[in-house]
């Protein structure tokens, strides 16, 4: 819809003459209303000259100067003379500036051949392992740094990560493991009452929750809320110039900023997990109790019975490695962001996929080894 | 060593000694063949045309990012070439002051100027408290101690990021385009507390910038660069090079491309 309907528009008159056609034009010329065509104007004639007659015209823009070149570039593909000796000096000169950016703007090819793009994407590929084998040398070196100084980390920093990580995730980690709980019992009982079997409710869920779907639930939770926000943060701080103020001053910004982030999240997801174990079984206890009449005591000391030490601690093996990975990926992508608020957004949303694939990688590769441990 | 027993030490050599500095991002190159000294106590400006390579000049000489080829020496040692403990360990002589002020978002202005203290020295939390409300108070921010960089203007983030780097009494001071986004007479104010700075401790400062009304107002000496040259095409003092230069691209530059040296 145009906002310029009730104004006067462009006009254009084809005047045949003896030694060829005069262009009259006429009116107002606005760049917003829909311009006259010239090739609908000149129709099929094929005059010997062109000449443009701009004295009737009101008011112009820059549609003026398109009509007039897209006249001239017709002229010229017909070997038409045209003839712009009418036309007031101003315009001749930036129709002169229209015909040289049109003659040398020549439009940029990005696009790359097959072979150069697999190239490309090659040394892409091996200059992101460096930086990854770089940043976890780095971390190592630093937790070392810790290790030997304990009393120069943030601890203060580390607490309050802590305390966002662990305590601030508690009600998400609740909602979620409670309800794979239960999930996961209304399904075993659907099936394990076909046998007579109910009660081995308790044990598909205990074990299930204990060795894998706790730490792997509290895992992916704290991936999409925390794994993000510490990408979010260390991209906005690099798009602030406040890690390079860090490296200025001589101090790492892994010490400063990456350890205490890992070091809080290795601590919390293991006692997150252990939470997470005790609602999910909750969740399979109260299903068995309302759908299988299985008296809580009952499903407790089966739950216990078939639960050993060793399977909470794989689960809470398994949670520490999460953890630092999840803390891991995080502070690679925020460090690795652009300088932009678009490569923040993309640093948090590389964060959250990297954490998650490595979860589930490194979940795959334990249960093969424990399998081979029997553990 | 302490800046306020630094006074005269003219007789010491240069400050920065730059040779052969080649600058570039990955493959592309910004600066070619850079070469200069800057004097003790010196304010000396890094000057030229948006994008000619100014600010990537100072990061490669503070050493956040690596340079192609040649070297850089601080107060007679090399810095460029020394591994990186050794360069984090002469970091702490330098302070410098980024274009937005880079201050730390999750801490008070009391704490971004305490950390390189609580980093750096040996001094009790109450002590390194007091300096702190010294080093804000010494550029007008006494009683913001405990505001956080986001409730604080454009104008007071710069000067609490100057106190930040002035919290180590820095031998030598970097600013990189301290005037950017500030109206005429908190730039007139902060280009005083440059001048201040270096009367009190004897600082070297070195500045990037294209403001003309700070280059004529406090540089010693300037050096200009040109996005063509890749380097510099011009060294002296500012109004001796807007008078005598024979380079048209220096002369427009320093005169707005008037031809005369504008009355600041």
């Amino acid at each position: 819809m145009s906002d310029n309907a009730d104004q006067p528009q462009a006009r254009v008159t084809v005047q045949p003459g003896a030694q060829g056609c005069a262009v009259i034009l006429a009116g107002v010329w606005r760049i917003t209303a829909a311009p006259p065509r010239w090739a609908e104007c000149v129709g099929k004639e094929k005059p010997a000259r062109v000449k443009v007659v701009m004295d009737a015209v009101e008011r112009w823009d820059s549609s003026l100067l398109l009509f007039i070149f897209e006249v001239q570039q017709w002229c010229r593909a017909d070997g038409v003379h045209c003839d712009l000796e009418a036309v007031p000096a101003k315009v001749r000169t930036l129709l002169g500036q229209l015909v040289a950016s049109h003659e040398t703007s020549v439009p940029f090819d990005r696009s790359e051949n097959f072979l150069t793009s697999v190239g490309l994407a090659t040394q892409d590929a091996w200059k992101k392992a460096r930086e990854i084998i770089a940043f976890v040398g780095e971390c190592v070196i630093s937790a070392w740094r810790l290790v030997r100084m304990p009393h120069k980390f943030r601890w203060r920093d580390c607490v309050d990560e802590m305390q966002q990580c662990g305590a601030m995730a508690l009600p998400i980690v609740s909602l979620i493991s409670f309800l794979v709980g239960l999930i996961m019992a209304y399904q075993a009982a659907v099936q394990l009452r076909q046998f007579g079997a109910d009660i081995y409710v308790a044990d598909l869920v205990g074990l299930s929750v204990v060795r894998e779907m706790g730490p792997m639930m509290a895992a992916i939770v704290l991936a999409g809320r925390t794994g993000a926000a510490f990408a979010a943060t260390l991209g906005n701080m690099k798009a602030n110039e406040e890690i390079d103020a860090l490296a200025a001053l001589g101090i790492s910004p892994v010490d400063f900023l990456v350890l205490p982030r890992i070091v809080a999240l290795g601590l919390m997801m293991p006692l997150l997990a252990l939470y997470a174990n005790c609602v999910g079984i909750l969740g399979g206890m109260i299903v068995a109790l309302g759908v299988l009449q299985i008296p809580p005591a009952a499903y407790w000391i089966e739950t216990q019975s078939i639960i050993d030490l060793s399977d909470v601690n794989t689960g809470l093996f398994k949670a520490l490695t999460f953890g630092l990975l999840i803390g891991l990926a995080g502070c690679l992508r925020g460090l690795q962001a652009d300088r932009s608020a678009a490569g923040v957004g993309r640093a948090a949303t590389s964060a959250v996929v990297t954490a998650i694939l490595l979860i589930i990688v490194s979940d795959a590769f334990f249960a093969v080894a424990f399998n081979i441990l029997g553990l | 060593m302490s800046a306020l027993n630094r006074n005269h030490t003219h007789n010491l050599g240069p400050a920065i000694e730059v040779s052969g500095l080649v600058c570039g991002y990955g493959e592309q190159t910004i600066l070619r063949d850079v070469t200069f000294k800057v004097a003790r106590g010196e304010i000396f400006f890094i000057v030229g045309g948006s994008g000619c390579g100014k600010s990537t000049l100072l990061r490669h000489l503070v050493g956040l990012n690596p340079p192609t080829a040649g070297s850089v020496r601080f107060l007679g040692a090399p810095f460029s070439e020394a591994d990186l403990g050794t360069r984090r360990a002469q970091l702490r002589h330098f302070g410098m002051l980024f274009q937005g002020g880079a201050l730390w978002s999750s801490l008070t202005l009391r704490q971004n100027v305490a950390l390189p203290l609580e980093e750096y020295t040996s001094l009790t939390r109450r002590e390194i408290e007091e300096l702190s409300a010294l080093k804000l108070g010494q550029v007008g921010l006494g009683g913001y101690e405990d505001y956080y960089p986001a409730e604080i203007s454009g104008g007071m983030k710069k000067r609490a990021g100057l106190a930040r780097a002035l919290a180590l009494d820095p031998e030598i001071l970097f600013f990189d385009e301290p005037s950017a986004g500030l109206d005429p007479v908190t730039s007139r104010k902060l280009d005083e507390l440059i001048v201040e700075i270096r009367a009190m401790f004897g600082t070297t400062i070195v500045v990037v910038s294209h403001e003309l009304a700070s280059i004529y107002d406090i540089a010693d000496r300037v050096i200009m660069l040109e996005k063509q040259a890749q380097g510099i095409i011009a060294e002296g003092a500012p109004r001796t090079l807007a008078t005598t230069s024979e380079d048209p691209r220096v002369k427009e530059f320093l005169t707005r491309g008037t031809g005369k040296v504008p009355i600041l």
